[in-house]
């Protein structure tokens, strides 16, 4: 719904800005919608979850809540990072076929908060089949530098998180 | 000012379901010809609830239904008619019609109106055939009924001539006409000569009237109860609409009206006709019609449901706001304590810990407590149950509840309703035998079934006793064995032959009714309790009956859970499948070809799964003997998993992982521990799968 409301918006009516949280990983900076922000916490060690996917660090109790969290740098296949003081959970609402959904991704470090035009969006360029950009929402320059900002609706959702049954073949 | 009347359906629904649950109990609790007024006005009431209801809320066919069904019983009330079994059996049966009706309203499919128009006819024909009966057989009662005989004519016409401030007082007419319409076909005039002009109109009052024709054969005094509440604010007049239509046939053509009152005329005659044959031609399809109906019920619950509610008594509130309370004292008590803390105030801060763990557990309990509702709610329905099918079979059955108070968690209870249904219909059906074959067999001719529930340690146990033929090992046996179940040369003691009949595709019953005998039913029984964490057991005696017992978990939230240990991981078995926990040598072990291991214990050979390899973590020795096995079982089926250590045992509330992931094998959910860390709780199905997938993915692994 609300990816849908900010669409609208952000076409509708030009130059309406929209916040953008942005973080850090692997020296490039990407941004989430800021609406889909529960909260920012510190690492702190979860539970394995049995035959998880590899990006799947394991769930953590989120005042009661069960909450899976995705280290992003295996997500997007960069290379691991030992876990640091800076390391940041970022607690994400995600709309799912099956529901809101409440995720967390863990970040290098916690960046800016940026209000970003439509307008000044740039879609992805095409990468080649090689490269997916579906979860890529666009580019914005800010600062001469380069933002990334992801669908995080599509990116967590479409990455249907696999169960250990895919992962029991090749195991 | 138009309300949305959607979001009180759902209330509506709750208490008509209610209501029929109410007339469903009163109409067992009646006999044939029995006087109980008392009763039968509380049967009265919820029709008359249920009609008012609909009419309100625009259920129109469920509003026409339940009206005859009140008049009807409005007459047996007023004692001019008495209540025959015929007519209760009519009862249940639109019981269950009005059940499906709202089951379909509320899941809002096309309602099924075949049933309800064939029960219809069939009280309409007793409404009239009887009251004929009742003329020629008792003159007395003639004299009760004028009022009757009067309005067979056609229908009303009724003027009706509100008051300005109707609407003020909160009367539609536009409601009261639909529920006019009812009776029969409607037709209004509308009189706008009272009407001002736009300028000097205030919306709030009412300058209409109206004339409404209403064709029916209903008596003048239920088109009066329709205007019930707005007598005092405005003219009423009514006039039987047959004088009128006679007055302007002059003028006008003769319609379709006139033909009405010479049909309506023939009725008495056709009538008793109709009512003679009725009995006959119901009693046979009663029983299909009634099981029909109860399938239709049985489907359109597995439909999609909206939000479901609970009642919860007053006290159990009370109790929990007190509770609420005491721990908002302590909280402050800490909070003061908090604020200038010294090391001499730090017995006082352990005693305030100490009473909020006392608070927070006495809260928890009766925040679950809230969930428990008594298993009447399930036994309630068996009543019934017995009576039809009884009747059904030619059996003489009595039906004995013990401990219905027994309290027990909602959902439980919703799941396992079914089970216990069929447990009670194998009663009624393989147990329970024929009135002639228990006198021969020297038993009171009519059987016992008895229902009893009650609380044993942590669990609920529900046993259903009946005292008919028993098991018949012998037989049950033989046809293991013809099924191949059983080896020919293996021999069984009594115990594990009474456990065959768990087996799929294992019936003993000569023929095969729609009932039960088609061998499938108690396999899928054990699996649901199962899956609710319970189990049964049975005992039985040949020739003397047979008791099935089983055990629930009170509630699904909570889990007695045992922590093991694995490498770094901690683990939750549920203590109710855990059998034992043993240290291994290395000789019971033994490698069966395809890689897949078993252990000897005792005469028994279990597939052993190591917990590690299937999670794929690691484990602080691979070595078997180093660590321990706990010895687990679901379904009948054992399995040996290995871990590194024991840890405590301890209660753990159940949390869900799909609610922001995924279910995972192996997994059916995890728990918060006492330090704040997640836990996971295992799934002893699944691993026992994923042990059998593993096995043949090594089979397959080694054959490449």
């Amino acid at each position: 719904m609300e990816a849908v409301a900010t669409d609208n918006t952000t076409q509708g009516v030009a130059g309406a800005l929209d916040q953008y949280l942005t973080f850090m990983l692997d020296g490039e900076e990407y941004g989430v919608d800021i609406l889909s922000v529960r909260e920012i916490r510190g690492w702190d060690s979860a539970t394995p979850v049995p035959n998880a996917p590899k990006h799947v660090k394991g769930v953590i109790n989120l005042r009661g809540t069960i909450v899976p969290l995705i280290d992003l740098r295996e997500r997007f296949n960069l290379e691991p990072l030992e876990y640091g003081p800076m390391t940041v959970v970022i607690v994400l609402n995600v709309n799912t076929d099956k529901g809101e959904k409440t995720m967390g991704i863990v970040v290098d470090a916690v960046s800016d908060v940026y209000s970003i035009s439509a307008d000044d969006m740039r879609d992805p360029p095409d990468l080649g089949d090689s490269v997916d950009t579906n979860y890529i929402k666009g580019l914005v320059n800010v600062q001469e530098k380069m933002v990334i900002l992801l669908e995080i609706d599509r990116f967590l959702n479409a990455d249907r998180l696999p169960t250990s049954s895919d992962y029991g073949l090749d195991a | 000012m138009s309300v949305d009347m959607s979001q009180f359906h759902q209330v509506f629904f709750e208490e008509s379901l209610e209501g029929l649950d109410i007339m469903e109990q009163g109409l067992l609790a009646l006999e044939p010809g029995s006087q109980d007024l008392e009763t039968i006005g509380a049967i009265f009431r919820a029709a008359h609830s249920i009609k008012g209801g609909s009419g309100t809320f625009g259920f129109g066919e469920v509003a026409e239904f339940t009206h005859i069904l009140e008049t009807l019983l409005d007459e047996i009330r007023d004692g001019q008619r008495v209540l025959t079994g015929e007519a209760i059996n009519l009862f249940l049966q639109s019981v269950d019609c009005l059940r499906s009706m709202f089951d379909s309203l509320q899941t809002e499919t096309p309602l099924d109106m075949e049933s309800a128009n064939a029960l219809h006819k069939q009280f309409e024909a007793m409404l009239h055939g009887t009251d004929a009966a009742a003329d020629t057989s008792e003159a007395v009662d003639a004299s009760g009924a004028p009022e009757n005989d009067a309005p067979a004519s056609t229908g009303w016409v009724v003027t009706f001539k509100p008051d300005l401030d109707l609407l003020r007082t909160g009367n539609e007419p536009v409601r009261m006409f639909r529920e006019l319409e009812a009776f029969g076909e409607v037709t209004a005039h509308c009189d706008l000569e009272k009407l001002p002009t736009l300028g000097t109109l205030t919306p709030e009052e009412c300058y209409l009237s109206w004339t409404l024709e209403i064709v029916t054969d209903e008596p003048v005094e239920s088109i009066k109860e329709v205007f019930e509440w707005v007598e005092d604010e405005s003219d009423l007049t009514y006039a039987p609409l047959g004088t009128k239509v006679e007055a302007e046939s002059a003028v006008e053509t003769a319609d379709g009206n006139e033909a009405v009152p010479q049909v309506d005329a023939d009725v008495p005659e056709t009538a008793p006709e109709a009512a003679a044959v009725a009995p006959a031609a119901t009693a046979a399809p009663d029983v299909a019609k009634r099981s029909e109906a109860a399938a239709a019920v049985v489907k359109a619950n597995s439909g999609k449901k909206p939000d479901t509610s609970i009642r919860v008594s007053t006290d159990k509130i009370d109790a929990l706001i007190n509770m609420v309370g005491e721990l908002v004292i302590t909280q402050s008590m800490l909070g003061t304590l908090g604020e200038n803390f010294t090391m001499a105030n730090l017995h006082k801060l352990q005693q305030g810990l100490e009473q909020l763990e006392h608070n927070t557990r006495e809260l928890q309990e009766s925040v679950m407590r809230i969930r428990m509702l008594p298993i009447s709610f399930t036994f309630n329905r068996f009543p019934r149950l017995v009576r039809d099918m009884s009747q059904a079979m030619g059996k003489s059955i009595e039906l004995l509840i013990e401990g219905e108070g027994t309290e027990l968690d909602k959902t439980v209870m919703e799941k396992i309703g079914d089970p216990l249904v069929h447990l009670v219909r194998n009663s009624l059906d393989h147990g329970i035998e024929m009135p002639e074959d228990r006198l021969a067999a020297g038993k009171p001719e009519t059987g016992q079934i008895k229902l009893n529930a009650f609380h044993q340690g942590g669990s609920i146990v529900i046993e259903i006793s009946d005292d008919g033929k028993g098991l018949d090992a012998d037989a049950i046996l033989a046809k293991a064995r013809k099924n191949g179940l059983v080896a020919p040369d293996q021999e069984l003691s009594t115990n594990q032959i009474h456990e065959l009949i768990f087996e799929a595709g294992l019936s003993t019953a000569a023929a095969v009714t729609d009932v039960s005998g088609r061998g499938v039913g108690m396999d899928v029984v054990r699996k649901n309790i199962n899956e609710l964490g319970g189990g049964i057991e049975i005992e039985s005696a040949k020739g003397v009956g047979t008791t099935m017992r089983v055990r629930l978990p009170l509630t699904l939230a909570i889990l007695d859970g045992q922590l093991v240990r694995v490498g770094t991981h901690t683990y939750i078995f549920p203590i109710i499948n855990i059998i034992e926990s043993l240290q291994v040598k290395t000789e019971q072990i033994n490698q069966i070809a395809g890689g897949s291991e078993v252990m000897r214990l005792r005469d028994e050979y279990i597939p052993v799964v190591r917990l590690y390899d299937v999670f794929q973590i690691d484990a602080d020795s691979t070595r078997l003997e180093d660590g321990l096995v706990v010895v687990l079982e679901f379904d009948n089926e054992k399995v040996a998993v290995a871990v590194d250590d024991l840890l405590s045992q301890q209660q753990v509330v159940i949390k869900s992982l799909e609610t922001n992931y995924e279910k995972v094998d192996g997994v059916s959910g995890a728990t918060i521990l006492g330090d704040g860390t997640v836990a996971m709780i295992l799934d002893i199905q699944s691993l026992i799968r994923m042990a059998g997938v593993r096995q043949s993915h090594i089979q397959k692994t080694i054959s490449l």
